[in-house]
């Protein structure tokens, strides 16, 4: 033992359980900073990347030192150090609301940014789609055509087309640009719309095919460009709440009937169903849920002015697929499913039938569950006005985010999953501060309940609507 | 009542005198007002019973006009989008979690407080029928005092239909009937404006509960609500909810 400081061998590992380098010594009362600059050093990056250090699950935030006395751990073996990149850039905390957009009719009912947040879209029930230009936040265009309520909208990865479906069953194909209708009405459903949901980038960087889900208890899949219907998914006996294209090639559908089910895209056969739910099952997330909405846009690179995708279909291609890759990492997708029995179950759809954990501790129901960006962490917003943290590998429970006193209905992580803001019926948003477990900003300003939040994948701006039929956009 | 058929057999016979179209579509708009001019005169008991046949008569037309009316608009409907739309996972569950949060709060209420109302506003000035209750002269001298016209907001419900207007005694006018009141709720300091479904309690007096006055103190029952302004001023029901 050395007279002045103790030191301890340590072996840096990175979260799949891969070493880095050989064990070296380091002095006990090391600080994070220095072990991030040792990491940078180690991995030889260019630019230099913040990363978190934990030691058996214990996050290192002073030194080293304090750490290993907390656990006990003893300093003659090799101590194994885990260590977690975090996003290079760092998205700043919405503050005020820079402008309150009027011109729906009635409530706002779904809200959502392009892939690269350029453009803005929300659907109301005065059947309107309206998009908004976000230089000058100002109307851009309105989109009539629906003929009910337009329950939900979705962006094609790659930017050019929205869908919409409205209580009518019926589905509309808009162009951002013109705000005018491309391609025929879809319709074939019986009854409203529940979710839309586009096929990845990687996959196919056309974005041709989308799936819709509906209260009839049937999943199509629409060829767009034909105007058609490609394929009829039926099996589920109620309702079917949501719908999420894997990027593996499999669709996860979850449904009123309590019951998961695992689809192949290709040929539309089902290939597992999930049980294990005791109540509806509302929302479903797969952990490449961030990456497969922003396809081939890395927020990384966004700038001030928001920019459309450039290059041609392959470059596009090849970026998302790397993208995803990367995100994925070597394991599977991994799913969570919110339902209304208070509880959330982690899945591994592609492997096996069983839950990987059962997520309990909220006393209402889960409204929405949400990946955070880089699938460490799992959100899940819940009617007993609280919003849980849960860890995105294992399932376990992390924190409780409570402030809200009324039921709280959506949530929305920023790109660099370090911050989240969240939508409520007492009329206001919130924004947490994840690392600190707390709240960052109270935003209120909304005269009624807010039904719909979102943050811009660029990380500039919060779009939130609701029953008081304004739209407000958010900015540091 | 003729008992054969000798009046159609004439008819068939030798036809309609030449007038009797004219004198006939004559005759029909006449009875309208022997009608009522009848109904003015009568005295003693057929009076009484004529008076009660004609109210239910009229409250069966009301009734029928009602339903006709919903019919047609219904079909206007169909073009308009209803209002209240909610986003898809809000759809399946419409009003059920506040019906059951109200039902179990006033069940609390009820066992607790067995019968008071813990108010915002627990000391009301008390009205007196002076001041809400106008006299309305009648007769042909104007010399009957009996009949009063309410001179506060006041509800009716929904099929409300009036009494004969020659035995009325409490007048409502139209204009001083409202459906719908602004309630705030105390701790949001959310204000909507909710239909009201009745009278629970005016603090003044009992009369005035059965009438349905509105006046500032009153307990209204769309959500257990009391009304925080003079409504006769302000020409809107301001309330807060009870929690």
């Amino acid at each position: 033992m050395s007279v002045d400081v103790e030191r301890v061998l340590i072996q840096l590992q990175d979260e799949t359980g891969e070493v880095l380098g050989s064990p070296f010594d380091v002095p006990l009362d090391i600080s994070p900073d220095k072990l991030q600059l040792v990491c940078n050093a180690l991995l030889q990056k260019d630019e230099p990347v913040p990363y978190l250090f934990f030691v058996k699950d214990a996050e290192v935030v002073s030194s080293l030192g304090s750490c290993v006395q907390e656990l006990g751990l003893e300093t003659e073996q090799v101590l194994p150090v885990v260590y977690q990149p975090q996003a290079v850039f760092r998205v700043r905390a919405v503050a005020r609301c820079t402008s309150s957009l009027e011109g729906h009719t009635e409530a706002v009912i779904s809200v959502a940014f392009s892939p690269t947040g350029k453009y803005l879209a929300s659907g109301s029930g005065d059947t309107t789609v309206r998009f908004w230009d976000l230089s000058t936040e100002t109307p851009h265009h309105t989109a009539r055509g629906h003929t009910h309520w337009v329950l939900s909208i979705a962006w094609s990865p790659d930017g050019k087309k929205l869908a919409s479906g409205c209580k009518n069953s019926q589905i509309f194909l808009w162009d951002p640009i013109t705000g005018s209708q491309i391609g025929k009405t879809l319709t074939g459903h019986t009854k409203w719309i529940t979710w839309l949901c586009w096929e990845p980038l990687h996959l196919n960087p056309e974005c041709r095919y989308l799936a819709s889900t509906s209260k009839d208890c049937s999943i199509r899949i629409w060829d767009t460009v034909l105007g058609r219907c490609d394929k009829i998914l039926t099996g589920h006996t109620h309702s079917v709440t949501c719908v999420k294209w894997g990027g593996d090639g499999l669709l996860y559908t979850s449904s009123q009937d309590r019951t998961i089910k695992v689809w192949r895209a290709k040929d539309g056969v089902q290939c597992r169903t999930l049980q294990g739910h005791a109540h509806w099952v509302n929302t479903l997330a797969l952990s490449t849920d961030y990456v497969l909405r922003t396809g081939a846009f890395e927020p990384a690179t966004a700038t001030i002015n928001p920019q459309d995708l450039t290059g041609s279909l392959d470059e596009i291609k090849e970026k998302a697929l790397k993208r995803y890759n990367s995100v994925r990492g070597e394991g599977h997708e991994r799913l969570v499913s919110g339902s209304d029995d208070f509880t959330m179950f982690l899945w591994n759809p592609a492997e096996e039938k069983k839950p990987v954990a059962r997520l309990t501790g909220h006393q209402a129901l889960v409204n929405e569950v949400l990946f955070s960006p880089d699938t460490r962490l799992i959100a899940s917003a819940s009617f007993d006005k609280s919003i849980k943290i849960w860890d995105g590998k294992t399932g376990k429970y992390l924190n409780s985010l409570r402030g809200h006193v009324g039921p709280v209905y959506q949530v929305a992580w920023s790109a660099d999953s370090r911050l989240l803001v969240s939508g409520s019926s007492d009329s206001t948003l919130k924004v947490w501060d994840i690392k600190k477990g707390k709240l960052n900003a109270d935003l209120p300003g909304h005269a009624d309940e807010v039904f719909a939040v979102d943050w811009s994948p660029d990380g500039q701006r919060v779009a939130s609507g609701g029953k008081d039929k304004c739209l407000r956009i958010w900015r540091k | 009542m003729p008992q054969n058929e000798h009046i159609e057999l004439h008819r068939k016979r030798h036809g309609y005198r030449l007038d009797h179209h004219e004198r006939k579509r004559k005759k029909e708009s006449r009875e309208v007002h022997e009608r009522s001019h009848k109904a003015r005169k009568m005295i003693g008991l057929k009076a009484k019973l004529y008076h009660k046949q004609r109210h239910a008569e009229k409250i069966q037309m009301k009734k029928t006009i009602k339903m006709h009316e919903q019919r047609k608009s219904k079909q206007k409907d169909d073009d308009k989008t209803p209002e209240g739309a909610v986003p898809a996972y809000l759809l399946d569950r419409e009003g059920q979690s506040r019906a059951k949060v109200l039902s179990n709060m006033i069940k609390q209420k009820r066992k607790e407080k067995a019968g008071k109302w813990e108010v915002p506003l627990p000391k009301v000035r008390a009205q007196g029928e002076t001041e809400v209750l106008k006299v309305i002269r009648t007769g042909k001298r104007q010399k009957k005092a009996w009949k009063r016209m309410v001179t506060k907001v006041c509800f009716v419900g929904d099929g409300f239909t009036r009494k004969p207007p020659k035995y009325e005694r409490f007048i409502r006018p139209m204009g001083l009937r409202f459906k719908k009141a602004h309630v705030t709720h105390p701790e949001l300091k959310a204000t909507f404006c909710l239909p009201i479904l009745g009278v629970k309690k005016n603090p003044s007096s009992s009369l005035y509960t059965t009438l349905g006055v509105i006046t500032k103190g009153t307990v209204i029952w769309g959500k257990y609500a009391q009304v925080t302004n003079n409504p006769e001023n302000d020409g809107c029901i301001n309330a807060v909810l009870l929690v």
